[in-house]
């Protein structure tokens, strides 16, 4: 099928005509002077970064599953390295952590993408598992191990093994769905980060109970069901592009969004726990790579497994 | 001073290869005022030089020179090539029994001139478990020698830990410089006063978080 009239190339120019309506809303609330600073900056920069965020991502969709697979890699590098920012390591774990940048995380993408899913299922969590600790170990530092060697564990299954599901979407052939894999990544990556915008924007016009106070100063019940529940009717409405039904649709975004939230607070107690307020400073008005990709990052193996189990 | 196009070039790709590697960035930086001022940090690896002028704006970039070592930057055609034309560095001769002019009369000469100097006051690169080294007094003659001279603490943050001795590769983890408020040597301040306000000042922004 032509790669401008596939169903993924429809929903990137939905997201567009959605970008340019949010630019001219967002225009009008602050020059009529209902959204005051801070939040007119924030919305104008987090809208700026939306543009070439679906702009990289059009992109890369247009070119293929080999651009596809490299772009996440280059995330998972980018979001290794807030990670280990972070993290209590040390001197001593300089060589673990430049065989988890050099070594284990191009390996995982090349297993994805040669479709080498049994060897991409345990690299990570079972070699680089037994077999990082070693390096660490005969540098002879043990204060601090387990926390050190846990950290840049955590650091791998995050930022590389789930980040690498998204690509891993690609390489399923589902029989009897007249479409590519590529539109239910577009599917996911919509869901998901749809769920996370109207959450925010839910809880700003409405947001009134907070969830966990300690672990997310911002994240209300109202903002979580109402994004949760929209980002739902908005699968379900995708449900054509889909090989699910209407019910099955909603039920799977039902759990991709739950997991994406779920996830969200556990990274947040990680940046709290740490007394970061945001991963980095890459993605402007969104703060680092991870604030943006830690939704997907919990939700993505799930949804592959689904996939995996339920449609093949 | 007009560079030649392979310094420029150097220059640029150093720049642009420190940002995109170690996201660098730089926090608090102070905004220049009329005097002249050196930018004082922490010295553990050879990339210190470009991460902390790879977050300067481009205009305060080229009108700050690196204070460097000449017995290391003159070991080859390479490294001298690079620190005078890429770096623009002050090199001075930083053995005492061995030197014939004055490194601090040097140094000073260029901030006399308008224009901004890197300077590390530990003296050396610093390799041991230790945060900072005793500094040196150079800072502090320097200070006396040009009084209207701004010191800017700053600390550069996890270079320790992306380019650890002895490692070759490093880890690419992000980078940021930290400055803090811009200080001077006070009238009748000893040298040892001023010595411990200054690492004090530096240890505090390695302590600051967020």
């Amino acid at each position: 099928m032509d790669r401008f009239h596939s169903p993924s190339a429809y929903v990137f120019y939905g997201l567009f005509a959605f970008l340019i309506l949010a630019t001219l809303v967002a225009q009008f609330l602050i020059r009529s002077g209902r959204v005051t600073e801070p939040t007119a900056g924030n919305l104008t920069q987090r809208i700026r970064a939306w543009w070439v965020m679906i702009g990289v991502l059009a992109l890369i969709f247009t070119l293929g599953a080999g651009a596809i697979t490299l772009f996440f890699a280059l995330c998972s590098m980018a979001a290794l390295r807030e990670f280990a920012t972070i993290t209590h390591t040390r001197r001593d774990d300089h060589d673990g952590l430049a065989i988890a940048f050099y070594l284990i995380l191009p390996l995982q993408y090349l297993l994805v993408y040669f479709e080498v899913p049994v060897f991409a299922a345990l690299l990570i969590p079972v070699y680089s598992f037994l077999l990082l600790p070693v390096i660490t170990v005969f540098k002879g530092e043990v204060q601090g191990f387990l926390t050190r060697v846990s950290e840049t564990q955590w650091g791998l299954m995050v930022c590389v093994y789930c980040v690498s599901h998204i690509p891993a979407i690609l390489t399923l052939d589902i029989p009897f769905y007249r479409y590519s894999a590529f539109t239910l990544v577009a599917w996911l990556i919509l869901v998901v980060q749809a769920s996370d915008v109207l959450q925010y924007i839910w809880g700003k016009s409405i947001g009134r109970h907070l969830l966990a106070p300690r672990v997310s100063p911002s994240k209300t019940v109202e903002g979580l069901v109402g994004g949760m529940l929209s980002a739902t009717v908005l699968g379900m409405a995708l449900t054509p592009i889909t090989p699910f039904r209407w019910w099955e649709a909603g039920l799977i975004a039902l759990t991709v969004t739950g997991f994406g939230t779920l996830g969200g607070l556990i990274m947040s107690a990680i940046k709290r726990d740490r007394g970061v307020k945001d991963w980095g400073t890459l993605v402007q008005g969104h703060g680092g790579i991870l604030d943006r990709l830690d939704s997907l990052v919990f939700s993505a193996p799930v949804f592959l497994h689904i996939l995996a189990w339920g449609w093949m | 001073m007009t560079a030649t196009i392979a310094a420029r070039m150097t220059r640029a790709g150093l720049v642009a290869a420190a940002r995109v590697l170690l996201s660098l960035r730089a926090i608090d930086l102070p905004p220049k005022g009329s005097g002249p001022r050196v930018l004082v940090a922490n010295h553990v690896s050879h990339a210190d030089f470009v991460a902390l002028w790879s977050v300067l704006p481009k205009q305060l970039r080229l009108q700050t020179r690196p204070v460097a070592g000449a017995d290391y930057w003159e070991r080859s055609d390479l490294r001298r090539w690079t620190a005078n034309h890429v770096f623009r560095a002050v090199l001075i001769d930083r053995d005492p029994a061995s030197r014939r002019s004055d490194p601090v009369e040097a140094v000073a000469e260029v901030l006399r001139s308008g224009e901004d100097v890197i300077f590390f006051p530990e003296g050396t690169r610093n390799l041991t478990d230790a945060r900072l080294l005793p500094l040196k007094s150079g800072i502090y003659h320097l200070a006396r020698t040009v009084p209207e001279v701004e010191i800017v603490p700053a600390w550069i943050l996890n270079l320790d830990r992306i380019l650890p001795k002895g490692a070759f590769l490093p880890v690419p983890l992000n980078c940021a410089v930290r400055f803090g408020t811009p200080m001077q040597v006070g009238p009748g301040e000893s040298r040892e006063d001023f010595l411990n306000r200054l690492s004090s000042a530096m240890l505090a922004l390695a302590e600051a978080k967020g």
